[in-house]
């Protein structure tokens, strides 16, 4: 299968015939479009006369997308329109395709002001992009760089994704692409830097001081703050020439020649802190001394890491306390109980080794002792945090207080409840205008199926008792032919050509070998089979009984014949609210709950087929199988309420989610009952992968029957 | 071919000449980790069998050399695997010119001759094949060799050892606790970093700033243990990374050849693992 290139074709089409159009057949195309987010005030007729101007190909460029964002969101569209004619006529148009995606993702993932600055940021976009070719995408690097820092030790820290660098202390935020560089290798680079210097100023403490309290005083803060940034950037510079010599060599040919101020040097000191670069900014900022922007620099959010900082200090405060009490030895409780027993403190830390994180040393009463390792970590994380452990920190929590904390943390944390996006999946979505994904575009949960009365199961199996029997008896002959097995330590008859084989093996003087027996086998069948049903509103009614009827028809063949196979129900309204239903997971027996969920498969929402294909997917290729089938079961083509997933923009959606599906090994077939479905369908599914039942009624007689053939 | 085996049989019934063969005679390098040496040799004085625990690449079967070497004892080492039969240890007959012959396996011929029997990676063996050494492995350190029909006492100079690796212990790979409850256990780990570059210098020669950055690379990928990664960079691996840079290829060559390669095949591990050398060397 090929991707889709249709949407291209609609604009080189156009270009290739006919003049420029006029101002007022511009203005026509335009109030068509934008009609949403045009008033009495607010006209098309100033954007026409401008893009008047252009050639025709160019102008059909700019309707093409504006049509296309106005789909989005009309206020883009609108200010797309308007910038269109100034950028068209010195950019070229696979640029500006770029630019418009980068805008749309941005719109998509931050709203409208986010995404109408990037628009209007057209010159740092084409900037940035100059080398877009080999711009290296967060996705493609995100895993390496999580283990790099991973491997670079210190607290455990996640990566994510956001509109610029910085770290909370716990996660590092990194931009969605790179390309200020000329190459790929370079643009890593960037990444590499930007990754380990907010590694490292979580890692060597620049919020370990307060930045917003000490540079409130200044006149400009902000300025003051960047400042900051540039002083701690030099001595996380000199801490990583030291620890990381290879990546300091690297980092210097980003750093372009810049080089610090005389007044630094002092950063370079091994035991320079957080501390030292506070004291710098006064003297550099009163010298209105203006620092070069390195491209490996990220920015600070200062409050954000505080509160970060603050919270995980508490909470490993208590945890320590806790932890510690748990490893007292138990039999001076008493002594201890006693009024005035507050002798020494009974736990000390003291550093082992010259670097104050590299070793700590824990000992109880004067005795030194090897801590369970995650008091290790918890140690080593508040030593990170402060420099040292405090002695207020090493007083074991009391029995009142631990019980008390237990049940006060558990408390707590069921309160909480699952959060909104606790066990929600993003996945993206295909927009074939865009001929690009759509960022993390649908949420998607997987619910369980109200179990229902297993009478349905009982009724049904009564009434196609007969073409059940006959159902188990074609498909115990599919189980797979047996097999002879030669060169077997034991079997039911002897295996003569091994027989032979050891005795002129024993004439020789070799070994005499025990392998000489033969025995049945029976081949393994290697398939694991997703049924995903469709749950759509429209399924209501008899087509739902065809589909449940149809499920317990192909459960009784299927057990009979061994295959693996999982049975998940699919609806949902908006791509904010998909649903994946469970009815039966792999692995889980066809029992009680199974039937039970079965009969209780209802009508729902929508069909928002591509994402619930991309999670069945998921689920499909984490079983280890030979053979790999997504059979769908349907009544009719994808749909969504309120957004324009019904038509084009969700065949065009379902078809790549199959692509992606298909390049991951699995085998998509679709069993559908709309009878238009030969007009799309084959899109979708491709030419042979699908099949048309006409008859209702004859639905659950003929899944299984379709099943046996796909997979002999 | 079929003319030379008897010549071939001859060889392998000579005790002596086999003998002689396993003898080391070169000191072994090795840096005690900690008493294992004072351990095996009281486990040996008393003839209690050893068991020798710890990650690969952290110095076992070194061990067992420097310890044949001490004690002047030869060392027989058999590499276990699941193809393993009980005849491969104890010995089998052969068949020439119409005539049979016995030869002994490795662990009759080290009872014989009073030698050091190494089981390297026992639970990689069967089960049924590690229980023929149950005898051997009590106070009765006898071996019965039933083809052969013959029970073999083994020497006071007799001493069983084996060694395997819980960390990668699988369900299927789990020592019966019959067999294990044996043995007096040494536990092996990998070195401090004092310790390790110690090694590192005397086994390759390499610059101790070199060592230095080779034990933190190994440190960050022990960091990714359980991370993606089943284990970090053992001693050895780091022995071989600095074998490479003495010969005088460059580091970061040397330490995707010899660690990063060697520990894992996922490509964004393996990236990663680079990117964590090339941020040293």
């Amino acid at each position: 299968m090929s991707s889709p290139t249709r949407s291209s074709d609609a604009p080189a089409a156009c270009a290739s015939q006919g003049a420029k159009l006029t101002a007022a057949q511009l203005e026509e195309r335009l109030d068509e479009a934008l009609d949403p987010v045009l008033s009495s005030r607010r006209t098309a007729q100033p954007l026409a006369a401008k893009l008047a101007s252009l050639g025709r190909d160019l102008q059909d460029f700019a309707l093409h997308w504006t049509a296309v964002i106005a789909r989005t969101s009309g206020e883009l569209a609108y200010r797309f329109a308007a910038l269109a004619p100034d950028v068209l006529g010195r950019v070229d148009p696979p640029a500006a395709e770029a630019w418009i995606i980068h805008a749309m993702d941005t719109f998509d993932r931050e709203g409208l002001y986010r995404g109408s600055a990037e628009l209007t940021n057209v010159d740092a976009f084409m900037q940035a992009s100059r080398h877009s070719g080999e711009a290296v995408a967060f996705e493609d690097v995100s895993n390496v760089l999580r283990l790099l820092v991973c491997g670079l030790a210190g607290r455990p820290l996640k990566i994510e994704l956001a509109a610029e660098a910085y770290t909370d202390t716990e996660t590092l935020h990194l931009p969605a692409r790179m390309c200020a560089r000329a190459s790929r290798e370079q643009n890593f680079l960037l990444y590499k830097g930007l990754a380990t210097h907010l590694w490292a100023q979580a890692r060597y403490g620049t919020f370990n001081v307060d930045p917003t309290q000490q540079l409130a005083k200044f006149a400009d803060p902000a300025r003051a703050l960047t400042l900051y940034n540039y002083l701690e950037t030099t001595r996380l510079d000199a801490i990583i020439a030291r620890e990381l010599p290879g990546l300091a060599r690297e980092l210097t040919a980003l750093r372009e020649g810049a080089e610090p101020p005389r007044e630094c040097a002092r950063l370079r000191d091994a035991a320079a802190s957080a501390a030292d670069s506070l004291a710098l900014v006064a003297a550099l900022y009163d010298k209105n001394f203006e620092p070069p922007r390195l491209s490996y620099m990220g920015v600070l959010h200062p409050d954000i890491a505080q509160a970060v900082r603050a919270s995980r200090l508490a909470r490993e405060k208590k945890e320590l306390q806790t932890e510690l009490a748990k490893l007292l030895p138990d039999e001076p409780t008493e002594t201890e109980a006693q009024p005035g027993g507050d002798g020494a403190p009974r736990y000390s830390v003291a550093a082992t080794g010259d670097d104050t994180a590299a070793g700590l040393e824990l000992s109880l009463d004067g005795e030194p002792f090897t801590p369970p390792a995650h008091v290790n970590d918890l140690l080593h994380s508040i030593a990170q945090d402060l420099g040292e452990i405090p002695q207020e920190y090493l007083v074991p929590a009391n029995d009142g207080e631990h019980a008390q904390r237990k049940d006060g943390g558990d408390a707590a944390h069921s309160l909480q409840g699952p959060s909104p996006e606790e066990g929600t999946h993003f996945y993206h979505e295909w927009d074939y205008q865009r001929r690009h994904y759509r960022k993390s575009w649908c949420a998607l949960r997987e619910v369980d199926v109200n179990p229902a009365d297993p009478d349905f199961i009982d009724a049904t199996l009564t009434r196609y008792a007969v073409q059940v029997g006959q159902l188990r008896r074609t498909f115990e002959m599919l189980r797979g032919e047996d097999k002879w097995l030669k060169k077997q330590p034991a079997g039911d008859d002897i295996d003569l050509d091994s027989v032979i084989t050891a005795f002129t093996d024993l004439r020789t003087g070799r070994e005499l070998p025990e392998q000489l027996f033969q025995r049945r086998f029976k081949a393994e069948r290697d398939i694991a089979v997703m049924f995903m049903v469709d749950m759509s509103g429209s399924t209501k009614g008899w087509i739902n009984d065809a589909e449940r009827e149809s499920l317990v028809m192909l459960c009784e063949a299927l057990e009979v014949l061994g295959d693996r196979y999982a049975i998940y129900g699919f609806s949902g309204i908006t791509r904010k609210r998909c649903e994946i239903y469970r009815v039966k997971r792999f692995g889980e027996p066809y029992d009680q709950t199974v039937r039970r969920r079965i009969a209780g498969i209802q009508p729902q929402d929508y069909t928002r087929m591509g994402v619930a294909i991309r999670h069945l997917s998921s689920l499909l290729n984490a079983v280890d199988a030979r053979t790999k089938l997504l059979i769908t079961l349907s009544d009719g083509k994808p749909d969504d309420y309120s957004d324009n997933y019904r038509g084009e923009y969700g065949i065009e959606d379902t078809r790549q989610a199959l692509i992606e599906a298909h390049r991951g090994g699995i085998h998509p077939f679709c069993i559908t009952i709309d009878r238009e479905a030969r007009e799309y369908l084959p899109r979708m599914y491709g030419a042979v992968n699908y099949t048309v039942i006409e008859d209702v009624a004859r639905l659950p007689l003929k899944v299984a029957d379709v099943y046996r053939r796909l997979t002999t | 071919m079929t003319k030379s085996l008897p010549g071939k049989i001859a060889a392998l019934k000579e005790p002596a000449a086999q003998t002689a063969a396993r003898m080391i005679e070169r000191e072994p390098y090795y840096e005690p980790l900690g008493r294992e040496i004072e351990l095996f040799e009281a486990a040996y004085a008393t003839q209690i069998p050893v068991l020798l625990k710890g990650p690969t690449g952290c110095g076992k079967t070194r061990f067992m050399e420097y310890m044949a070497w001490r004690l002047k004892r030869p060392l027989l080492t058999v590499s276990c695997h699941d193809d393993l039969t009980a005849a491969d240890l104890i010995g089998r007959y052969l068949i020439t010119n119409n005539e049979t012959v016995w030869v002994d396996g490795p662990l009759a011929h080290a009872v014989r001759c009073g030698g050091i029997c190494y089981l390297d990676e026992i639970v990689e063996a069967r089960k049924d094949t590690t229980v023929v050494i149950h005898p051997l492995a009590d106070d009765r350190r006898i071996l019965p060799m039933e083809k052969h029909g013959e029970l073999l006492h083994a020497p006071k100079e007799f001493l069983l050892a084996m060694s395997y690796n819980p960390g990668y212990q699988s369900v299927l790979k789990e020592l019966k606790q019959s067999t294990r409850q044996r043995f007096v256990a040494i536990e092996f780990n990998y070195p401090s970093a004092a310790l390790e570059k110690k090694i590192i210098i005397a086994e390759t020669g390499i610059e101790p700033a070199v060592a230095d950055q080779l034990i933190r690379l190994a440190e960050m990928t022990r960091n990714l243990k359980g991370n993606g990664l089943d284990e970090g960079a053992s001693t050895r691996l780091l022995v071989h990374a600095g074998k490479l840079i003495a010969k005088g290829i460059p580091a970061r060559a040397a330490c995707t050849g010899a660690i990063a390669a060697a520990l894992t095949d996922d490509p964004d591990m393996l990236r990663a693992v680079n990117e964590l050398a090339n941020s040293l060397f």
